[in-house]
């Protein structure tokens, strides 16, 4: 008789898992190949010589180019606060309709703001910033409505959640009082989700700053265009410099936002 | 003054809460409700104000059947039953006297009660029911700041602004501590005197619904056991409705955790968002 | 006692007691939406041709249309979805050691801050930026999308990987530790099971974006179905575009679905 021995999984669970591991090793090389198909192997082996040479172009940044980029970064921080107010607006009836706990309507309107979420947030704001410049133009308009459009999925989802979570004894006290459903929200529930609220809000505000850096690209306004109009220059001493002020921009409102969210909590 | 009758609850789950219960309270008379956990205390004081859906049977309050009220008349029944919560059930963030004002949401429309508009008369209400449960110098602070004792008391404030002519008392005294128990337990008797209201009070402490509380009503797996004076709940009663046990010790269930405190905003969360 | 020693009125104290401060709040807030409204710019005309545009983009969205470009919206997807598989096994592979390397509790302090920088770089820049770079280094294609893409990832799954590190219990570890196991071994036993329901959640979470990234990098020529998109909506054709929009958004809720079973799995 032989000596049991232990082993973590079954001989057949253990074969599985290999077969699995064999799977994902063979699609990863079969999408490796169809990925590359087209990709032209002489510029990425010359990339190298590219680098550098962008590289060393891109030193020193040019600095007196700096005043030009007020206005642009005037503006995009303008696309991404207005575009965030207006994507909060309307993310505030959508979540209403998507709460499970307070939606009038459970199979009817519930499955429509659901589906508006996930459409919102399935769609880069980037896309959304090159349909509404083909439908309105370009310009800071486009940006915003675009920021605001990709915004509301993501704070509707956040909020919807947070309405799901509230505490719902404190319903039923203001129900109790012979409340209207108006007034069950307003007094029992958006006191309990306000500060999530703020939360979302100004978190969805500073990865908007970083968004709207890069609508110019497609026409949509802010410092993007200056990165655009630069890289078709190939002056790579501005493009240096633009990513200096994006990435500037970018760490201060990471900290405005970590500031008001901890004075939040 | 109440009257319940046949009153039955099957949740959609199949699980029978409530059978063929009657009872009848007439005004001014404060009957204590015990049972084990599960025994239908909750579901019925709930069903008597309709937050629960009753199945079948009737309630009667002064004369009119709540049951076959629709959702307008219900509002206006309810504006007539005030409600005093386990743990209270205040609006945490708000101030204590936007707590207590709640009380009088039945008959403010939308708008004035969203911008803090109450009448006069209202608001002098409160400073003066405020005054008399004790709280008259905490207007304004939030509720989230004051002791479990003090939220007890905001919660009976609120349901005193209502006016109203009966009282559901759904575990006053949970996670409170047996000091505190009994002035909350007291004060309730004494405004209930004070203004002739009956109430019911939903209490899974024996000793102190003995204490404080009249009549009795055992419930048990949805049916009353037992219905009478306190003084009756002898050892054979409480076998009844409790089922075996050593009556020397006081029994505690039912949860005591409050609810946890939220986090704002978590990672996790944010991921699936985005 | 009567009603009239009780005042009649009760107003709620204000958030900001001040009032100098408070309506000076306000102003700031009316000047900054002033300044700001002013700079966009309402052209009428354009809003009416916008308005027609509009529409036929929305109305699209209840005929899309996929038949009519089906070859090139086949390819673009393939592009997309070969890109985000490759991209999301690189990238997850390079990022565990990044991710080890940021924890502060398991890492040496020079490893930690120089993997510290390099998430906090690729994470300032959006990908549509990096794309651009990366298109401009190693030629229009897939390839660079897939570049970018990695670098994405690298800068999101270090930083979560490093703090779900950092959470974890660390008396579990020290258990293995006193029986005297080696660093590896330490990892293996003490760390790894802690944090591989997180891990696995992380990586299907990154998986479901850099579809997303997928589509968008090829606006800027890094492949994908994003240029696809981009000739149709230059072509102002909006039914062709809803349709790829619909199929962008069918895939990402298949993707989330798969995400939510495999990350009960993992629980």
């Amino acid at each position: 008789m032989k000596p049991p021995v232990w082993k973590r999984r079954t001989s057949a669970q253990s074969l599985l898992a290999w077969f699995s591991w064999l799977l994902l090793v063979a699609v990863a090389v079969y999408c490796w190949k169809a990925m590359n198909e087209n990709t032209i192997w002489e510029f990425v082996k010359d990339s190298p010589r590219q680098i550098a040479e962008i590289g060393g172009r891109m030193f020193p940044p040019k600095w007196d180019y700096f005043p030009t980029l007020l206005k642009p970064l005037w503006d995009t921080i303008n696309i991404a606060t207005l575009g965030t107010a207006l994507g909060v607006l309307l993310a505030i009836p959508v979540s209403y309709l998507a709460a499970r706990n307070v939606t009038p309507s459970l199979w009817v309107l519930r499955p429509i703001a659901m589906f508006l979420i996930v459409a919102s947030r399935s769609i880069n704001s980037v896309i959304w910033a090159l349909l509404l410049v083909s439908i309105l133009g370009p310009g800071l308009l486009a940006g915003i409505l675009a920021i605001a459009l990709r915004s509301v999925g993501f704070v509707a989802k956040l909020i919807y959640e947070s309405i799901e979570e509230v505490d719902p004894r404190q319903m039923e006290a203001i129900a109790a009082t012979g409340a209207g459903n108006g007034q069950i929200l307003t007094y029992a529930v958006v006191p309990q989700i306000l500060p999530s609220f703020a939360g979302i809000s100004v978190f969805r505000w500073d990865i908007n700053i970083r968004e709207s850096a890069v609508l110019g690209l497609v026409g949509a306004g802010g410092i993007g265009l200056q990165l655009e109009a630069s890289m078709n220059n190939l002056a790579w001493s501005q493009v240096s410099l633009i990513l200096l002020a994006i990435f500037s921009l970018v760490g201060l409102s990471e900290w405005v936002s970590a500031k008001i969210r901890h004075a939040i909590i | 003054m109440l009257e319940i009758e046949k009153l039955s609850k099957k949740y959609p789950t199949g699980d029978l809460a409530l059978t063929d219960v009657s009872l009848s309270v007439p005004a001014g008379q404060l009957v204590g409700l015990i049972g084990p956990s599960g025994a239908g205390k909750s579901t019925l004081i709930r069903c008597v104000n309709r937050l629960v859906e009753p199945s079948s049977g009737s309630i009667r309050l002064n004369g009119e059947d709540l049951t076959r009220f629709g959702k307008r008349r219900l509002r206006e029944a309810r504006r007539r039953i005030g409600m005093i919560f386990q743990e209270h059930a205040l609006m945490e963030r708000l101030t204590v006297m936007e707590n207590v004002l709640s009380g009088r949401l039945g008959y403010v429309g939308f708008w004035k009660s969203f911008f803090r508009r109450f009448p006069g008369q209202s608001v002098a209400e409160a400073f003066k029911i405020l005054d008399r449960v004790g709280l008259g110098a905490f207007p304004n602070k939030r509720a989230d700041a004051l002791s479990g004792g003090q939220r007890q008391r905001v919660g009976i404030a609120r349901a005193l602004l209502q006016n109203p002519d009966l009282l559901l008392v759904d575990e006053p005294t949970a996670s409170l501590d047996p000091k505190t128990s009994r002035q909350i337990m007291r004060l309730i008797c004494e405004l209930c005197a004070e203004r002739g209201l009956s109430a019911i009070v939903n209490i899974h402490d024996v000793p102190l619904a003995q204490a404080y509380l009249p009549r009795i009503v055992g419930l048990k797996a949805g049916r009353i056991v037992y219905d009478g004076p306190a003084q009756g709940l002898t050892p054979e009663v409480l076998t009844r409705i409790y089922g075996e046990e050593d009556w020397a010790k006081t029994e505690r269930s039912e949860d005591e955790e409050g609810a946890g405190e939220q986090e704002t905003l978590k990672v996790e969360k944010v991921l699936e968002a985005s | 006692m009567s009603e009239a020693t009780y005042p009649t009125t009760w107003t709620k104290p204000k958030l900001i007691p001040s009032p100098v401060k408070r309506y000076g709040l306000y102003v700031l807030i009316a000047v900054y939406l002033a300044l700001a409204v002013r700079d966009i710019e309402f052209d009428w005309g354009r809003m009416t041709v916008g308005l027609e545009r509009g529409w036929a983009f929305l109305s699209g969205f209840f005929h899309p249309d996929i038949r009519s470009r089906w070859d090139e919206i086949v390819i673009g997807m393939k592009e997309s979805l070969t890109m985000t598989v490759v991209a999301s096994v690189a990238g997850i592979l390079i990022s565990v050691p990044f991710g080890l390397g940021a924890a502060k509790n398991i890492s040496h302090p020079l490893v930690y801050y120089f993997c510290r920088t390099v998430i906090a770089f690729s994470r300032s820049f959006q990908e549509v930026i990096i794309a651009i770079l990366f298109v401009a280094m190693f030629g229009f294609g897939p390839f660079a999308g897939f570049l970018t893409i990695v670098v994405a990832t690298i800068g999101f799954l270090g930083k979560l990987i490093a703090e779900a590190i950092e959470d974890i219990d660390p008396a579990q570890v020290e258990a293995i530790r006193a029986t005297g196991a080696s660093w590896g071994q330490t990892f293996n036993y003490g760390v790894q099971p802690q944090i591989m329901p997180r891990f696995v959640g992380l990586c299907m979470y990154r998986l479901d974006i850099n579809f997303r990234e997928s589509a968008v990098v090829g606006i800027v020529g890094a492949g994908g179905i994003g240029a696809t998109l981009n000739t149709a909506i230059e072509r102002y054709e909006f039914d062709v575009a809803a349709g790829i929009l619909l199929l962008i958004i069918a895939i990402v809720i298949v993707l989330e679905y798969a995400s939510a079973f495999v990350r009960k799995r993992a629980q």
